[in-house]
């Protein structure tokens, strides 16, 4: 069924999904033998099983050839513990130190053992997704210390930033380590927005989880409602009607062209082209609103749902949006030869914050910044389903790796996006726009996973009796292209840190959960 | 720079009118008193703090910021610090990893200081509630001048909203 020398089952799903259980002993070397495959590490979660005859699992899900495939592996009720990926996947250090603050599970062998979501709300020894722990205690604040790497050697200072920062951006913690102005390295603290948000899960009906998944991350809502949607449809055996997925489509490119020609925007200030950011703002609105026409959300919140999406668009709308789309994409076309010719914006972005590809292939960056590294995935791509089967997708590619290259790709995925909202509008089938979601028994799982703006968004379901949600664990690519931010500033300078950060833009709340 | 003269003249100016008041958002008395509002209504400068949002809400805040809404030229500008702030503007319900920070923000805002609390959450708690993480609204931690729900509500409420923080007025 897969690469792998394991025995695996399909999962039933919209995309190409299998799962195996193996053994804690056998983890290495599958692992192992993946890297080898050049399977990628998706998300990496455990769970609390003593609610139904077990005690613990950890669960890895690896992006093969051949589509998803959903590890298990069953762990004691004592001392839960596996042997630890994170020198095979670099990316799985922070997951597992996650797994280990919310579950008790420990990696061992890990180079990292400090906390990583625990800050203070809840001491060491308590572990909040474990079922026996209910989600509205409240435990007094305990010791937030954390031992960040401490740079030695003469002139070097640290500049802490954070968690409420300067601009309006999501919390978090920088602690950068400089001598002069050059960045000797940082270090970022996450978690700051941490609400629960898998626990919430595990309170809900099926059909109650669509509205928190579409707010895991905001700017990625259609993206997680899809994923979402495609995991509940999948353990439910319910079939999304054709011109519901060529709806979702659409949605999904609509939320990819908000947030470039936001960030392109940005990207202009953050280099004192001001032109830059009003006029692709002017832009970005223009296209909210016409949302907001189409719709009825400027961030098309809660439209996607289990069985199909709640909004049909007419012949006259179809036109609208496509004659708008039309508007902006000339518009933005003379933007774009305005930032290629403009020698003081591109000498800011040439060269600055780079991730080389054999940096980005060994620790995993993936999404946008991906392709702008060399690291060429695409969900859309690389596993064309309906409705993406029949639009054919490009994949938007770079090397050089550094902020011009993540412009490019943004520029180019910007076109494309509108061509392929273009296509599958008149492409799109008549019908019915929703189906019903048949209940679904305890112990299926679903599987949803979907390439957003930022990179590829997973959704991991496993149910309960009564249409409840026995563990979700929802994967931003942010978890795997943080660490590499840290890696882009290494020997720039910190006036440079907005400009690369922006390029990348990651999700805070999306990884916090 | 041909092209971009060019296409600056061609955009011409699309800022609208900006919103008025509402007094239905206050959710305690105004303060201030006249003399003070009237300096406040030219130049007020605003921190904006993310207490645990999903991000929505900043997408509508960076937003109100586009030359549609043209914030700055009601004199309302952004500020980096606290300590240059006059007003707070607060998204998302508390989490509990972010409670301390946010109390400290508040208190390194001078006096006479403004609170405006951001959609759903900020107003109630929203999807995300009261837990072991999160402490819901955001009057929870500090107090409050003015809440603006929506999820996340659209950039001229959170203009109304702001406006109402310096508005005379009472709660309706």
């Amino acid at each position: 069924m897969t690469e792998l020398p394991i025995r695996t089952e399909p999962i039933a799903s919209a995309m190409p999904a299998f799962r195996s259980t193996i053994e804690a002993g056998t983890l290495r070397a599958v692992v192992e033998k993946a890297k080898t495959q050049k399977a990628r590490l998706v998300a990496l979660w455990g769970s609390d099983e003593t609610t139904r005859g077990g005690a613990y699992a950890l669960h890895l899900a690896l992006a093969l050839r051949s589509g998803l495939l959903w590890l298990t592996l069953p762990l004691a009720r004592e001392h839960p513990r596996y042997p630890s990926i994170a020198d095979i996947y670099p990316c799985a250090n922070r997951m597992q130190r996650a797994t280990y603050d919310l579950l008790g599970i420990h990696a061992q062998n890990s180079p990292d053992h400090r906390k990583w979501v625990r800050h203070r709300a809840w001491p060491g020894g308590v572990f909040p997704l474990r079922k026996e722990f209910d989600i509205g205690t409240s435990l007094p604040a305990s010791d937030d210390r954390y031992a960040f790497v401490k740079v030695e050697g003469e002139g070097v200072h640290e500049i802490p930033v954070g968690p409420v920062h300067a601009g309006t951006i999501e919390p978090g913690h920088f602690r950068f380590s400089i001598v002069g102005e050059k960045i000797l390295r940082l270090e970022e603290r996450l978690c700051y927005t941490h609400k629960g948000i898998e626990k919430l899960f595990e309170t809900m009906t099926l059909a109650e989880g669509a509205k928190l998944a579409g707010r895991v991350s905001g700017d990625s809502t259609v993206a997680y409602a899809w994923a979402y949607a495609m995991a509940v449809e999948g353990a439910s055996g319910t079939e999304p009607p054709g011109r519901a997925l060529g709806l979702r489509g659409i949605m999904l490119e609509l939320e990819r062209i908000a947030n470039h020609l936001g960030d392109l925007g940005y990207l202009g200030s953050d280099v004192g082209l001001t032109f830059g950011f009003f006029q692709f703002w002017r832009l970005k609105e223009d296209l909210l609103r016409l949302n907001a026409q189409l719709f009825g959300h400027r961030y098309l919140m809660d439209i996607v749902v289990p069985g199909g999406v709640t909004r049909d668009l007419g012949r006259g709308e179809t036109g609208l949006l496509l004659e708008r789309l039309e508007t902006i994409r000339g518009e933005a076309a003379t933007l774009k030869s305005i930032y290629d010719e403009h020698a003081g914006t591109q000498d800011r972005f040439i060269m600055t914050g780079q991730v080389l590809p054999e940096l980005a292939e060994q620790m995993g960056l993936g999404g946008l910044a991906g392709r702008a590294s060399g690291v060429w995935h695409d969900l859309r791509v690389d596993y064309p389903i309906p409705p993406y089967q029949q639009v054919e997708p490009r994949m938007a590619t770079h090397t050089r790796g550094d902020v011009a290259a993540r412009v490019s790709v943004r520029f180019e995925e910007l076109f494309e996006s509108m061509r392929l909202v273009q296509a599958l509008a008149n492409q799109l089938p008549p019908g019915e726009i929703r189906a019903s979601v048949a209940a679904g028994a305890a112990g299926g799982r679903g599987i949803g996973w979907v390439e957003g703006w930022r990179g590829d968004v997973l959704i991991a379901i496993e149910t309960a009796d009564a249409n409840r949600i026995h563990r979700l664990h929802p994967h931003d690519p942010s978890w795997q292209n943080w660490p590499l931010l840290e890696h882009a500033v290494h020997g720039n300078i910190v006036p440079d840190f907005p400009l690369i950060n922006k390029s990348f833009n990651l999700s805070y709340s999306g990884v916090d959960l | 720079m041909y092209q971009l003269l060019k296409q600056i003249a061609k955009t011409g100016i699309v800022t609208e009118p900006a919103p008025l008041p509402d007094a239905a958002l206050r959710e305690v008395e105004q303060k201030l008193g006249e003399v003070i509002l009237k300096h406040f209504g030219r130049s007020l400068a605003i921190r904006h703090v993310d207490a645990g949002s999903c991000n929505g809400c900043e997408l509508e805040i960076h937003a109100m910021n586009s030359p549609y809404y043209n914030l700055e030229r009601l004199g309302i500008k952004f500020v980096a610090s606290p300590r240059h702030a006059d007003l707070l503007l607060v998204t998302g319900p508390v989490s509990r990893h972010m409670e301390v920070a946010l109390k400290r923000t508040y208190d390194a805002t001078p006096d006479p200081k403004l609170v405006v609390a951001i959609g759903d959450c900020g107003c109630t708690g929203g999807v995300f509630g009261e837990s072991y993480a999160s402490c819901g609204r955001v009057s929870n931690v500090i107090p409050v001048d003015v809440a603006v729900p929506g999820c996340p509500p659209e950039p001229l409420a959170i203009m109304r909203g702001i406006l109402t923080a310096i508005a005379p007025g009472k709660r309706r």
